[in-house]
């Protein structure tokens, strides 16, 4: 009895931690004084829910064309960092689990080390290595970087469905006279359908939200959505807008997410908390 | 005159382990043709070189005089039914029948009018839309089967088709695929560890132990004639008796002395000299055991007296673990007449133990025998030692 108390309290303690900035966060787009960040006037009225953040930002308060070339950034880098990683995180994931040798376990090591290596580590190094390069920072540099920690989690999320693959199908195929191809076409790729939808709308999500390792390699003046808000926040009188866009981002992740999970199994990779 | 699909001296490695070695036969057009053995002895091995999903590391194979050894999997001209099915689970039992069919592009409606003659072969005509995860391991077993057949191989290959199914089913399906295969007429290649499906499907059975095919005979020579011990003990019960050729009283015969405790006759069909050491099968329900003594009909009958030790009795035969000296002897005996009038046999009795020398069977081998293949023991009794002692330790102990 004892036991189950504490450690009920103790999930709540942890819940609260957790999704108490959130609420915050979303409570305070509705904020009506945008100075003071207090629901109450100075004589301690309640002051009620102002849903002019949401105004301002869909009404052109704020220079509305950067925020929306920003978005779109981001949505045209996520979606070809998701293709690019799709496919090199299929083949990689089918590699990784038809070949077994020393090899492969370095392999494995390789594409593995991005789901625990510091945002920050990645951003620097991407960063040396395109300045040494002589690459100008930019759209197909915020590219690369996303895909390369793209790829990691895609093929994460494939080899744990690769797991429970039986292998005796695709000998069933050739069996049946099918070659490669045919069997990559019509058996391995429907079968595994699901875990790179899944693995993709992980990389989707990691790619359209990502700030640290972004913000190293986007170069001068080119921005992705979200570290154009994250500079919004520097001008406090802005903070309520950054609230609302953040809600509205979170719900923007929370649905792709949920249809991810939806899509894959209860083992696929985390990223790093 | 060379076979339909032929082994010849294959031999396949997986690291220091022999699974293949260096086997050689030939199986004839439309067999049906069993691998039987222990698990781990190379039947799935030897199957899988066939397919082409293994390669051999020494021999050849051919098929219909055409060398194979090196082609793919989907070049060769034999399917497989595996064991676990491995159907497509994300195709209908209809698609995944059709799915060779496809791959070799033939016409729709050929494809059509072939897929229905294999649904209603394997009596799935009304399933034909069901997804694998959808049907019953019977019902997956004759998708397996079907998808295999409408290819029309020149040879099937079936791996344990029947291990996942329960019993009943399995008798079911044993009977089906009897049917199935005098209907097709295809040359049949069935692995099995199961004696009593090899027995009672094939036409040819090949015994294998570790790697090696001891004996490739008809399920009757394989029982009645096992050539080694393994054979003989793997393939139901039996008693070994070892002992050393004395004298020679007629012509094919010759007279065993069974380390000095009693002379028996056997038939000789081995040319043994004497004092040659020679290893005896006798299968259980050879011999007789009565209270009276026998009649004696023939001089190639064998006369021993022996003590009751063991009695299970299950209407229609009796098995009598009986003891002759120190050794231990199953008898498996048939009620021929009314039980009831004949002399009853009780536990402890002295009885005579009689057998035709005819029934027992000269091995080639002198290999010491596997124990843990002999039949089960006696339940209780305070003596269980092994009841099938063949007497070779007391002749090592000397
Ligand atoms: N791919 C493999 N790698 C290593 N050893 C194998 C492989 N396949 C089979 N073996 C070994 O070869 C032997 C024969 O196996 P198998 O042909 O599967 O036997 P069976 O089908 O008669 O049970 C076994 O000792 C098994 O461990
Ligand atoms: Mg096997």
């Amino acid at each position: 009895m004892r036991r189950s108390f504490f450690s009920m309290t103790m999930l709540g303690l942890v819940m609260a931690f957790l999704y108490v900035p959130v609420i915050l966060i979303f409570a305070y787009g509705f904020v009506p004084n945008g100075v003071s960040m207090s629901f109450f006037g100075h004589d301690g009225r309640f002051l009620g829910f102002s849903g002019k953040w949401f105004g301002l930002i869909f009404s052109g308060h704020y220079s509305v064309r950067p925020l929306l070339q920003s978005f779109w950034l981001s949505l045209r880098i996520a979606g070809l960092a998701t293709l690019v990683s799709c496919v090199l995180g299929t083949t990689a994931a089918l590699a990784l689990h038809k070949w077994k040798s020393r090899l492969q376990s370095i392999h494995y090591g390789l594409v593995y080390t991005p789901l625990i290596m510091p945002d920050i580590l990645i951003g620097i190094s991407l960063l040396m290595l395109f300045v040494a390069s002589g690459i100008e920072c930019g759209f197909w540099t915020i590219l690369i970087a996303h895909v390369t920690f793209c790829v990691s989690y895609v093929t994460m999320t494939l080899l744990a469905r690769l797991q429970d693959f039986d292998d005796r199908i695709i000998e069933a195929a050739y069996d049946l006279g099918a070659g490669p191809w045919y069997t990559f076409f019509r058996i391995e790729l429907p079968l595994l359908l699901p875990g790179i939808v899944a693995g993709g709308l992980l990389a989707f999500t990691l790619s359209i939200d990502d700030v640290v390792i972004t913000s190293f390699v986007n170069g001068a003046g080119t921005n992705t959505f979200p570290t154009y808000v994250s500079s919004m926040t520097k001008h406090s009188r802005n903070l309520p807008a950054v609230f609302v866009l953040s809600t509205l981002m979170l719900l923007f992740t929370c649905a792709l997410v949920g249809v991810s999970k939806f899509l894959t199994s209860n083992h696929e990779p985390r990223r790093k908390a | 005159m060379s076979g339909f699909l032929e082994f010849q001296g294959v031999t396949k490695r997986f690291g220091h382990v022999l699974a293949v070695n260096d086997v050689s036969f030939s199986v004839k057009k439309g067999e049906f043709f069993s691998l039987l053995g222990p698990s781990g002895c190379g039947k799935t091995t030897l199957l899988r070189l066939i397919a082409g999903f293994e390669q051999p590391d020494e021999g050849r194979i051919l098929l219909d005089g055409q060398d194979i050894t090196r082609l793919p999997a989907n070049k060769r001209s034999v399917n497989t039914v595996f064991q676990n099915y491995a159907l497509f689970p994300h195709l209908s039992v209809y698609d995944n029948i059709a799915f060779g069919l496809r791959v070799a592009r033939r016409p729709k409606d050929e494809i059509e009018r072939e897929v229905a003659a294999m649904l209603r072969l394997v009596q799935m005509e009304d399933k034909a839309d069901r997804f694998p995860n959808q049907i019953s391991g019977g019902q997956k077993q004759r998708v397996a089967i079907a998808r295999a057949l409408v290819n029309k191989p020149r040879v099937l290959l079936l791996d344990e088709p029947l291990a996942a199914l329960d019993l009943k089913l399995r008798q079911r399906m044993l009977l089906e695929l009897d049917l199935i295969h005098d209907e097709v007429g295809i040359t049949f290649l069935y692995v099995t560890h199961d004696q009593g499906e090899a027995m009672s499907l094939s036409d040819r059975i090949a015994v294998m132990h570790s790697g090696v095919c001891e004996q490739i005979a008809s399920p009757a020579e394989v029982y009645e004639a096992p050539k080694t011990s393994f054979v003989a003990s793997f393939i139901g019960d039996t008693n070994f008796f070892d002992g050393v050729v004395t004298s020679f009283p007629e012509n094919n015969y010759c007279k065993l002395d069974i380390n000095g405790f009693a002379e028996v006759v056997c038939y000789n069909d081995k040319q043994k000299a004497i004092g040659d050491r020679v290893n005896l099968s006798l299968r259980p329900e050879k011999f007789r055991v009565s209270v009276d003594p026998p009649p004696r009909q023939n001089p190639h009958m064998n006369v021993l007296r022996a003590r009751v030790e063991d009695i299970i009795y299950s209407g229609n035969h009796t098995n009598y673990w009986v003891s002759v000296g120190a050794r231990r002897v199953a008898v498996y005996q048939q009620h021929l007449g009314y039980l009831l009038d004949e002399k009853p046999i009780r536990w402890g009795d002295d009885v005579w133990l009689y057998w035709d020398a005819d029934t027992g069977y000269m091995l080639d081998d002198y290999a010491p025998i596997d124990e843990s293949l002999l039949p089960p023991k006696a339940p209780g009794g305070a003596a269980s030692a092994n009841p099938f002692t063949s007497g070779r330790e007391d002749g090592a102990a000397k």
